[in-house]
């Protein structure tokens, strides 16, 4: 696999950051912070790794862009090789991270937010730079913990904050996964803009559910985390 | 049990000084699985009956036959190969003239999700190991026939790296296929790191699907965008060193009323400018459910005049195969998916 000093001669290099803070907001899933010390652009990703011998790995910006840390949300993959070792960080340590990049930006037009599991750190990151005016966010995932920041989101958005859970239910949670309710809805506007982060499948899924739904393909732009 | 289909020479060195054999016992098999026609460890008849029995008391040959072939009109022929994890993956034989040219899996699905390829519905099920790829040429009826290899089956090459870069060691390597490096191409959606990593490690050529020069509309196409931009990759291209032989080309399906106009052919040649490289414009061939339309021939033959007037070689691909569904961004196996086979969002 590529090291991690082969990206010193691409464009996104790497430098040493000093961890803040770690916290698991749910079972095997992380937040963990450091200083920001650049401007960034809610939606944008840094790429992070551990240590020079593990290949980095890519994580959007979970934070607005005003706050002093940054902070990325990620879930473990037991058979992963660079999550479980940075679940284990503790502040003080050190670990390896780019300044923030990409361009899965809000254009600032009505939307609607769609994201499964971890991929709700883009739009939180957006909501946390104060960016929610006519945004309507719907988040899926498996489990009723799974739904991270909900209480403030959930203050905040009111109705236009969506739960969608696949395996458990509670009230004012939908049952059923994002595309089940997307399916359910008699008419899905066609003149917004739709952001979808997540899984592949899911990106796809919905990608095609929308389209088969007038709204036309150039309205939707995606962020999938390969 | 394990193959020994699709290991190195030095893993089977390995394997050969851990059972107590011989060393030079690596570069025996590595003969028997790379350059002969067998398909049984009791055909390695140079290994003695109690080393046959020895190995194949720990490890298989590990050749898979393809489970159903399907012929188009024009020759071509579509394989069907199950995996390692009980999933499914298709592999393309496209006769030409006197070449014969085999399109690979790299991975069962894709994670990528480009909106006007048919792998990308059926989501990612798994990786392909080194055995499972270079398996889809070895066991096809044209496999001592086969003149070409172009990794633009299912999947991202670069998703899975490590055992694609294995996979042509096994292609190119003099114990194993012997191929020329030149005669296989790597297609890629621009995953830089991985692109690095491989324009260090192999000699194959490399082809990036490219579809549009411009930000906003490649991020509608191809969710890659947002993460690799395509001026961060060909800015890499563009400062490495391929050499006489080594060849960068550009895949480019042209589609109507979106990438085929004349600021696309002045973009093109902005961005490519100073690559010597080729573009190869593909028809676009419509998948279920798709708002994509492929442009008419004759916007295509001007497009592609107008890319050549400004300096840059481009041909069109001949479509091959499409009856049988194994033309470009056709394949997968989504059908053949089990329920349990699904996976979850979340
Ligand atoms: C643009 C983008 C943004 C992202 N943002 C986030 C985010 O905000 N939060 C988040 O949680 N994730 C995010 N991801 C995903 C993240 O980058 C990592 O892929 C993920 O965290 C897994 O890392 P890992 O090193 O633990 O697992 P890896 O080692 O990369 O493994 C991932 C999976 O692949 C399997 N695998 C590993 N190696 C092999 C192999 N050789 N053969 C077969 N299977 C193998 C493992 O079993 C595992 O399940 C993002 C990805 C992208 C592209
Ligand atoms: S075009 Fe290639 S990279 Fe894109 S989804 Fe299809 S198989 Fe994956």
């Amino acid at each position: 696999m590529p090291k991690a000093e082969e990206y010193r001669n691409s464009s996104i290099t790497l430098k040493e950051v000093i961890i803040t803070g770690n916290e698991e907001v749910s079972p095997g899933v992380h937040l963990i912070s450091w200083k920001r010390e650049q401007n960034f652009i809610p939606g944008q990703v840094v790429k992070i790794t551990i240590d020079q011998s593990v290949a980095p790995r890519i994580y959007s910006v979970c934070s607005g862009n005003s706050e002093a840390e940054i902070r990325v949300l990620f879930n473990v993959k037991e058979d992963g090789i660079l999550t479980p070792r940075l679940s284990g960080v503790i502040p003080g340590m050190k670990i390896w991270a780019s300044n923030p990049y990409g361009s899965f930006k809000d254009y600032g037009n009505p939307a609607w937010w769609i994201a499964t599991g971890t991929g709700i750190a883009p739009f939180y990151s957006m909501f946390r730079s104060g960016i929610s005016e006519n945004k309507t966010l719907i988040h899926g995932a498996r489990y009723l913990n799974q739904f991270y920041f909900e209480d403030e989101l959930e203050w905040a958005l009111g109705d236009k904050y969506i739960r969608c859970c696949s395996q458990e239910q509670s009230c004012n949670v939908f049952p059923g996964r994002v595309t089940d309710y997307l399916n359910e809805q008699k008419s899905l506007p066609t003149d917004i803009n739709y952001y979808l982060c997540g899984k592949a499948l899911m990106v796809v899924e919905v990608r095609d559910l929308l389209i088969s739904k007038g709204v036309p393909y150039e309205n939707i732009l995606a962020e999938i985390y390969f | 049990m394990e193959a020994l289909f699709g290991k190195t020479l030095d893993e089977l060195t390995q394997v050969a000084i851990e059972l107590g054999l011989p060393k030079f016992t690596g570069k025996q098999l590595a003969e028997w699985l790379y350059q002969k026609d067998i398909r049984l460890i009791d055909e390695m008849t140079n290994l003695s009956k109690k080393n046959r029995d020895l190995l194949s008391q720990h490890y298989k040959f590990g050749l898979v036959e393809p489970t159903r072939v399907q012929e188009s009109i024009d020759g071509t022929k579509k394989y069907l190969f199950p995996t390692l994890q009980n999933k499914f993956i298709e592999t393309a034989m496209i006769p030409d003239d006197d070449r014969k040219t085999v399109c690979v899996s790299s991975q069962v699905g894709c994670k990528m999700g480009c909106l006007f390829c048919m792998t990308a519905k059926q989501g990612f099920q798994g990786q392909l190991s080194a055995g499972e790829i270079v398996n889809q040429i070895r066991s096809i009826s044209e496999r001592n026939e086969v003149t070409n290899i172009v990794y633009m089956g299912m999947g991202e090459p670069f998703d899975n790296l490590e055992q694609v870069l294995k996979s042509l060691e096994i292609l190119t390597s003099e114990w194993g296929f012997a191929m020329s490096p030149r005669r296989i191409t790597v297609s890629t959606i621009g995953i830089i790191p991985g692109m690095l990593t491989f324009l260090n490690n192999s000699e194959a050529h490399l082809a990036v699907s490219l579809h549009t020069p411009f930000d906003d509309e490649r991020k509608r196409l191809m969710p890659v965008q947002v993460a690799y931009p395509i001026a961060e990759v060909v800015k890499e291209i563009k400062s490495w060193d391929f050499g006489r032989q080594r060849r960068v080309s550009f895949e480019y399906i042209v589609f109507k009323g979106l990438n085929d106009s004349p600021k696309h052919v002045t973009e093109l040649a902005r961005l490519l400018n100073g690559i010597k490289c080729r573009i190869n414009l593909i028809r676009f061939h419509p998948i279920p459910g798709t708002p994509l339309e492929g442009t008419d021939e004759q916007t295509l033959q001007l497009f592609k005049d107008k890319l050549n007037d400004k300096g840059i070689l481009t041909t069109v691909r001949a479509s091959r195969g499409q009856d049988i569904y194994a033309a470009c961004g056709l394949l997968s196996t989504k059908e053949l998916l089990g329920k349990g086979n699904s996976v979850q969002f979340g």
